[in-house]
């Protein structure tokens, strides 16, 4: 098995062609990148302003609670059913999957930007609103940079979901890794199995650690240092 | 500690007769009935089992109907189980008679067929059928594996045959199930038997449903989906004719228990296969799968008006 495995991940003939672990990588990328953006475009502002202004605070809590509740599976299922008549050609599988996984990731990317706001240290909010700075530049001068260190762990763990989600949506029809795991198991290939297993989980790592870079790059040093003081 | 001792001991008494009496009841009744039946000397009696999937109980019950209008005494026992179940049931006798599917029957007796067509499969499944059990006459109507295209790509493109798809495959986008893209008589077999290769595969494992709803709204041009599925007649799908027989036959066939066959029995449900049909089925299938209607009732009517 472990061999079988091994020689699949090897052969060449894996890797290329439109079937191939590249093609499907990047089919699987480009559908959770979409999704985390989706996701973020709903959540990080409405984090900001629940952070910012503290209003909000419970309902969010709940809904993200409730959100997280939802089984994918089923989600998907009656997403595909009702879109597939609606939509044409690829986009009617695609859609119902990248609808699933944003509300996946809505939940954490929103706890990430809100909890990352409200850790602001109150001190620097009210300096900055003592030199005279408007609620807008507060925000986005003092607590938006401040509240990345969260915010970025809330898009991360948002898209380790994404990425480990995107796999079971192959049921549907799409593509991506979850091919692998999908049609390996309905034609008893296991090594096909194993091996989307292991890529999957790779790429997950690497995109975590790309994200990790990014968000070395972006948080400012000086809260970096301030946090190992 | 002794208190439990006793309870278990009672139980599994209790379970243990209990087993018995399940074992051996349907083979008493078939005994007493037989005994009894004199007043329809040679029509003797049977108990019908099905699988536990709506057409083999429909069939089942078509079975039944026919069988007790030939004067015979009919027990039905439905709903059993896979075939590993309901073919130890049939050795064992709590069942007598069941509707099977040459090609799904040759294949579990020999996993290592590799006849497709009807005559092929049935001269296969003679062959290996063990002694106590015998098949009677196929019936022409199948439910197995086929190509489906919607009534319209069919007009359009004047398509009959799996065969006439080969100036068009290359521009057609193919979906089925999985396991289908792999097996030797799925994609592959496609390629070999009628040389077609499709612009794509899509990969539907979310069950026939969705396969159905793909060809429909044309996410993809041709589907992989078995011929009485109640889907076909409701969408106007047309089935694709197999002429090289890729996909191998699955005609259904009457297996019986070889000593619970006599005459009567023999020539009512020979008469029956005469009597189904791919079509006919199907429009039965949407009957008591679209429209819910009592199986039971299905059967009889057609039971009416063709024997």
């Amino acid at each position: 098995m472990i061999s079988l495995t091994w020689q699949w991940l090897v052969d060449p003939a894996t890797w290329t062609g439109p079937g191939g672990i590249v093609a499907q990588s990047i089919t699987h990328l480009r559908i959770s990148v979409v999704a985390l953006l989706l996701a973020a475009l709903v959540a990080v502002p409405v984090g900001l302003f629940i952070g910012h202004t503290g209003r909000g605070r419970w309902l969010a809590i709940n809904l993200a609670g409730a959100f997280r509740a939802i089984p994918s599976l089923g989600v998907l299922f009656v997403a595909t059913l009702l879109l597939l008549p609606r939509l044409s050609g690829n986009l009617a599988f695609e859609l119902p999957v990248v609808l699933v996984l944003v509300l996946l990731a809505v939940p954490p990317v929103l706890s990430g930007t809100y909890a990352g706001v409200e850790a602001v240290d109150p001190a620097a909010r009210d300096a900055a609103r003592g030199v005279g700075m408007t609620e807008a530049q507060i925000l986005w001068q003092v607590e938006f940079p401040a509240a990345l260190p969260l915010l970025i762990s809330g898009l991360r763990s948002a898209m380790l979901q994404i990425i480990a989600t995107a796999t079971i949506a192959a049921i549907v029809g799409i593509g991506g890794l979850g091919r692998y795991l999908i049609d390996g198991q309905a034609s008893r290939q296991y090594e096909v199995m194993a091996g989307g297993a292991i890529v999957v989980a790779l790429l997950a790592l690497l995109v975590d650690l790309v994200m990790a870079g990014v968000q070395r790059v972006v948080v400012s040093p000086g809260l970096v240092v301030a946090k190992e003081h | 500690m002794r208190r439990t001792a006793v309870i278990t001991l009672a139980l599994s008494a209790t379970l243990g007769l209990a087993a018995c009496g399940g074992g051996s009841d349907p083979m008493d009744t078939g005994g007493d009935s037989e005994a009894g039946g004199s007043e329809d000397a040679g029509a003797g009696s049977i108990t019908i089992g099905s699988a536990n999937f709506p057409e083999n109980e429909l069939l089942a019950e078509i079975y039944a109907a026919a069988l007790s209008d030939a004067g015979v005494d009919v027990d039905t026992q439905l709903n059993i189980g896979s075939r590993e179940a309901y073919i130890a049931g049939i050795q064992d006798g709590s069942i007598d008679a069941l509707p099977e599917y040459s090609g799904g029957l040759a294949t579990y007796l020999n996993p290592e067929i590799t006849a497709t067509s009807s005559e092929d499969v049935l001269a296969d499944l003679e062959e290996n059928l063990p002694e106590d059990l015998q098949v009677l006459e196929i019936s022409e109507a199948e439910n197995k594996d086929s190509l489906v295209v919607t009534g319209e790509t069919a007009e359009e493109l004047g398509l009959t045959t799996i065969g006439d798809l080969s100036d068009h495959a290359g521009d057609m986008t193919l979906g089925g199930p999985p396991e289908f893209e792999t097996r030797p008589n799925g994609v592959d077999g496609l390629q070999e038997v009628y040389g077609l290769e499709f612009g794509s595969f899509r990969s539907l494992a979310a069950g026939a449903n969705l396969t159905v709803q793909s060809l429909a709204n044309g996410q993809v041009d041709v589907a992989n989906i078995f011929t009485t599925n109640p889907a076909v007649e409701e969408n106007g799908f047309v089935v694709l004719e197999d002429p090289e027989s890729l996909f191998a036959a699955q005609n259904i066939v009457p297996l019986l228990r070889a000593d619970a066959v006599n005459p009567t029995i023999e020539e009512t449900l020979n008469e029956v296969s005469a009597a189904l049909n791919t079509e006919n089925l199907t429009s039965m299938m949407v009957q008591v799968q679209t429209e819910g209607q009592d199986p039971a009732e299905v059967a009889r009517e057609f039971v009416d008006e063709n024997l």
